[in-house]
């Protein structure tokens, strides 16, 4: 089991794509979209730039089955705490 | 097949961890996960008798209806401490760092935790939040209850709240890397031939707790430090005076605090399938259902907070979907419980003193979690919300259950741990004397509580003082019990026969080296060609973990 | 004995603990064990982003308010500086890979320099908060919390901008204090790589602190949007 060495191309396309989508985010946060489709554009650019960073930089592309499950657990208990912490607040004035 | 080797090995290896070097810093300086076993074993020995302490002032003040021996300030601070201290400074780290820190390596058939030196670090970022904890207490005290609840906590308080709260998030760290260090062992360090399956069940659920630890202890450690900052500086997220919501602070503090129950029973279950199995000379009934409960126990135990805010203004919806998952988590439990039962059923039973522990920690167990589904019933736990009925309930779990489980894993490996065997008479006695101290302590409690009478409080109506009469009786009777192990161990450790590398004639790999085992567990990496709690005549379990010499290594002194 | 495997230390790579088989291992057990501990940092600001996101929910017009008057383009060339110390860090990595030092410690130096850049604007940003009276709270004693500095918005309240303000100071003081922790790891890796210690065989301390360093860039990246630009449209 040798560890996977990810070519400089990827990197620099990688880098070039994290400061488009910067750009990109403050280009949309300053127009006003209808609804809630700031607060979306602006978390959507953000996953897509995070899940770049994990996905190549931080190797995860490459690695064992073993560390996607542990990252994506991370995630899931995340979800756990927003989850039933808001279904309380979220419910508060139902009743 | 080669030839079986003698199953007796000398009865201990002239040169072991605990002789291999002399001085206090070879003690202090440490990276043998045995040493730093023991060194856990000292301090949280330390804080469990200090905690002992003012649980001896709060039985000694319930003795009598009126508030006489402490004025409501002191017994406030006293019965926060009690909780504080016993919670993050015995029972979190109780099992893990002290019988997993020494066993996980061993029962993997690894030399060594992942990252030795980490665990040192452990160590000493417990005894630092251990001292900062100390400071709290010595300077004044600290009396919210060992919840710390906002907005007393943040505004009103006029006790050491940042200390003490300091000095758990230090500690907490000590959990996360302890649990850091077992998950990454267990995927990464174990022996040749040792799969998932055939792990004993004490690693599952030292596996299944450190997941807990790894990922519930960095959300108090946040909300600790966020509850501090409030205090200090008068910035607000949970003091509804600046907008902020206190039942925050419970969502977070629950968040962990609630799966921080299951970090202390999951290593006790551990402990207890391992006893069960070993002492009724049985494979466990059903293997696969008891580990895998472990892991379901850690997910589960972290979607239930929700039942401690039921009166807390939480929303009803809110409280129905908590109470029904709160159901879901008795699922997991009760296969443990029946599992283990079907495993004495037709066993070779033998009632040493670990067995006597093994057999207390299910009834009580079961006890504890019973009365937890009342609590999960939104409409009872209405009912019997601060109470001492919520007391008793607690302390079966706490007590009959991580500290049975402690206590018996204790005596159980004390051979292996010491090199000594612990009076076997003394053995049984006390564990007798500490069950029917802890039931009548707690069991008069379930009774007032109903009936109720509130906790916290130093004084309380004279109709419930027959109850208190009873509990304060079984306390002392407790406690009597608890000093009996803590003398003979200690008297054991030089007068004690000399214990066997396996004196119970086990199939684990823990027991087919030395006793007391050399620096790297093993002589050799031991290949493992058998199933946990395969029992065989003890003539034909095989030694492993000393190659060709067999005895003669052993004496060797360093491979 | 077919049993057993010996115990073979002799000839074995210098950087190889005594209590692991071979690199391999140690170094799985070292990637595993820092992608467990960023699952713990995940967790620890988890609790900060629930209290934002809850806090948003509740009082809209008092976060955007304080939010707009954060300075968009500080907080955007931090993103860039950030991103920009990601790449190089992934190179660092990749030099070590390939076994060039030279590169390798250019690009670790370069990391550590705009890991500083970070810090040093950041420093410049707060201290635009103290001048402008929003230090939340009692932080600072002599210089109390003033709102008066701030746009607000239709239904804003001042109380619930110093809410804003405290969640911002904690969460990028947080983050600060991580990235003090990364430049002090990455001084000790420069220490070393500029003795030759990583190479195509051995480079893991390399490795699990890039993975830190790129996880607290994650961090920032969610920061930069939710504490900065949410609102931002309301005022155009």
């Amino acid at each position: 089991m040798s560890e996977h060495i990810v070519s400089l191309k990827i990197y620099v396309s990688i880098f070039l794509a994290l400061l488009v989508g910067t750009a990109l985010t403050v280009w949309a946060g300053l127009h006003d979209f209808p609804g809630q489709l700031n607060v979306i554009i602006a978390l959507t650019i953000a996953v897509v730039k995070a899940t770049l960073v994990v996905l190549y930089f931080m190797h995860v592309r490459y690695s064992s089955r073993l560390i996607w499950v542990v990252f994506t657990s991370a995630l899931f208990w995340l979800a756990i705490l927003f989850a039933l912490t808001l279904n309380d607040y979220w419910t508060r004035s139902w009743l | 097949m080669k030839a079986i080797e003698t199953f007796q090995l000398p009865t201990a290896a002239k040169v072991n961890y605990i002789n291999a070097e002399y001085g206090l810093k070879s003690w202090l300086l440490t990276k043998d996960h045995k040493r730093i076993a023991l060194l856990y074993l000292g301090s949280i020995s330390f804080f469990f008798f200090l905690g002992g302490l003012y649980a001896m002032f709060i039985r000694l003040e319930l003795l009598t209806p009126q508030g006489d021996l402490l004025s409501s300030a002191t017994y406030n601070k006293v019965f926060t401490q009690h909780g504080i201290i016993m919670v993050f400074f015995f029972l979190i780290p109780s099992i893990p760092a002290t019988l997993g820190n020494f066993l996980v390596p061993m029962m993997i058939g690894a030399k060594d935790l992942a990252f030795p030196r980490i665990n040192l670090l452990s160590w000493y970022i417990y005894l630092l939040g251990g001292f900062i904890t100390i400071y709290a207490l010595l300077a004044g005290g600290v009396d919210t209850g060992w919840t710390f609840y906002a907005p007393y906590s943040t505004t009103f308080s006029n006790s050491y709240v940042i200390a003490a709260g300091l000095g758990i998030f230090v500690s907490g760290f000590s959990s996360i890397l302890t649990g850091l260090n077992f998950i990454v062992t267990i995927h990464t360090m174990r022996a040749p031939g040792m799969t998932w399956f055939r792990l004993p069940l004490f690693i599952w659920s030292h596996y299944a707790t450190s997941l807990v630890m790894v990922l519930g202890t960095p959300v108090i450690a946040i909300t600790i430090l966020l509850l501090a900052f409030e205090r200090l500086a008068h910035v607000g997220i949970f003091d509804p005076a600046a907008g902020g919501d206190p039942v925050l602070f419970q969502h977070l503090f629950w968040f962990y605090s609630h799966p921080a129950v299951y970090i202390m029973v999951l290593p006790s279950m551990g402990v207890v399938s391992e006893l069960i199995a070993n002492f009724s000379r049985k494979n466990i009934f059903g293997y696969k259902f008891v580990a895998f409960s472990s892991l379901a126990i850690a997910v589960f135990g972290f979607l239930v907070w929700g039942h401690h805010l039921f009166v807390a203004s939480q929303s009803v919806y809110a409280g129905m979907i908590f109470s029904f998952l709160s159901f879901a988590v008795a699922i997991p439990s009760a296969i443990k419980v029946f599992n283990w039962t079907a495993t004495l059923y037709k066993g070779s039973i033998s009632y040493d003193t670990p067995m006597l522990y093994a057999l207390g920690f299910i009834g009580l167990f079961t006890i504890g979690g019973m009365t937890g589904l009342f609590l999960a019933s939104i409409a009872i736990d209405v009912h019997v919300s601060d109470t001492y009925f919520i007391v008793a309930h607690f302390h079966y779990i706490m007590v009959g259950g991580a500290l049975f489980g402690y206590l018996g894993g204790l005596h159980y490996w004390w051979p292996k741990i010491s090199g000594r065997m612990y009076p076997e008479g003394w053995g049984r006695f006390s564990a007798l004397v500490i069950y029917v101290g802890f039931n009548l302590t707690f069991l008069p409690q379930f009774v007032a509580g109903y009936l109720g009478m509130p906790r916290r409080y130093h004084a309380y109506p004279p109709e419930f003082q027959v109850f208190n009469v009873l509990s304060s009786a079984g306390a002392s009777i407790l406690g009597f019990g608890l000093l009996i192990p803590a003398i003979y161990l200690v008297w054991s450790m030089r007068y004690g026969k000399h214990a066997e590398a396996n004196p119970w004639h086990l199939p684990g790999l823990e027991w087919r080296t030395a006793s007391p085992p050399p620096t790297e567990n093993f002589l050799v990496t031991p290949v493992v060609t058998w199933e946990a709690y395969e029992f065989a005549p003890p003539e034909e379990t095989r030694v492993v973990g000393f190659g060709d010499e067999g005895l003669e290594a052993a004496d060797i002194s360093k491979p | 004995m077919a049993d057993s495997v010996a115990i073979e230390h002799e000839g074995s790579h210098p950087a190889l603990q005594h209590h692991f088989e071979n690199l391999e291992q140690q170094r799985e057990a070292g990637t595993l064990g820092m992608w467990v501990f960023l699952v713990t940092e995940i967790m620890f600001f988890g609790g900060m982003f629930f209290a934002y996101t809850l806090y948003r929910t509740k009082y809209p017009a008092a976060f955007a308010s304080a939010s707009n008057h954060l300075s968009l383009t500080l907080g955007a060339v931090n993103t860039a500086v950030l991103i920009f110390s990601s790449f190089t860090m992934a190179l660092a990595v990749y030099s070590a890979q390939t076994g060039k030092r030279r590169n390798q410690v250019v690009c670790l130096a370069l990391t550590i320099l705009l890991g500083l850049t970070f810090l040093g604007i950041k420093a410049v940003e707060y201290h635009d908060k103290y001048v402008d009276h929003l230090i939340p709270g009692r932080l600072l004693p002599s210089r109390p919390f003033d709102a008066s500095d701030v746009h607000l918005l239709p239904g804003a309240a001042p109380q619930n901008v110093e809410m804003f303000y405290w969640i911002y100071f904690a969460m990028t003081g947080m983050h600060a204090v991580h990235m003090i922790i990364g430049v002090g790891l990455l001084s000790v890796i420069l220490f070393f790589a500029w003795r030759g210690r990583y190479g195509p065989e051995y480079h893991n301390p390399v490795e699990i602190s890039g993975l830190y360093w790129h996880f607290v860039d994650i961090i920032w990246i969610f920061l930069f949007p939710l504490l900065y630009l949410l609102g931002r449209h309301l005022e155009h």
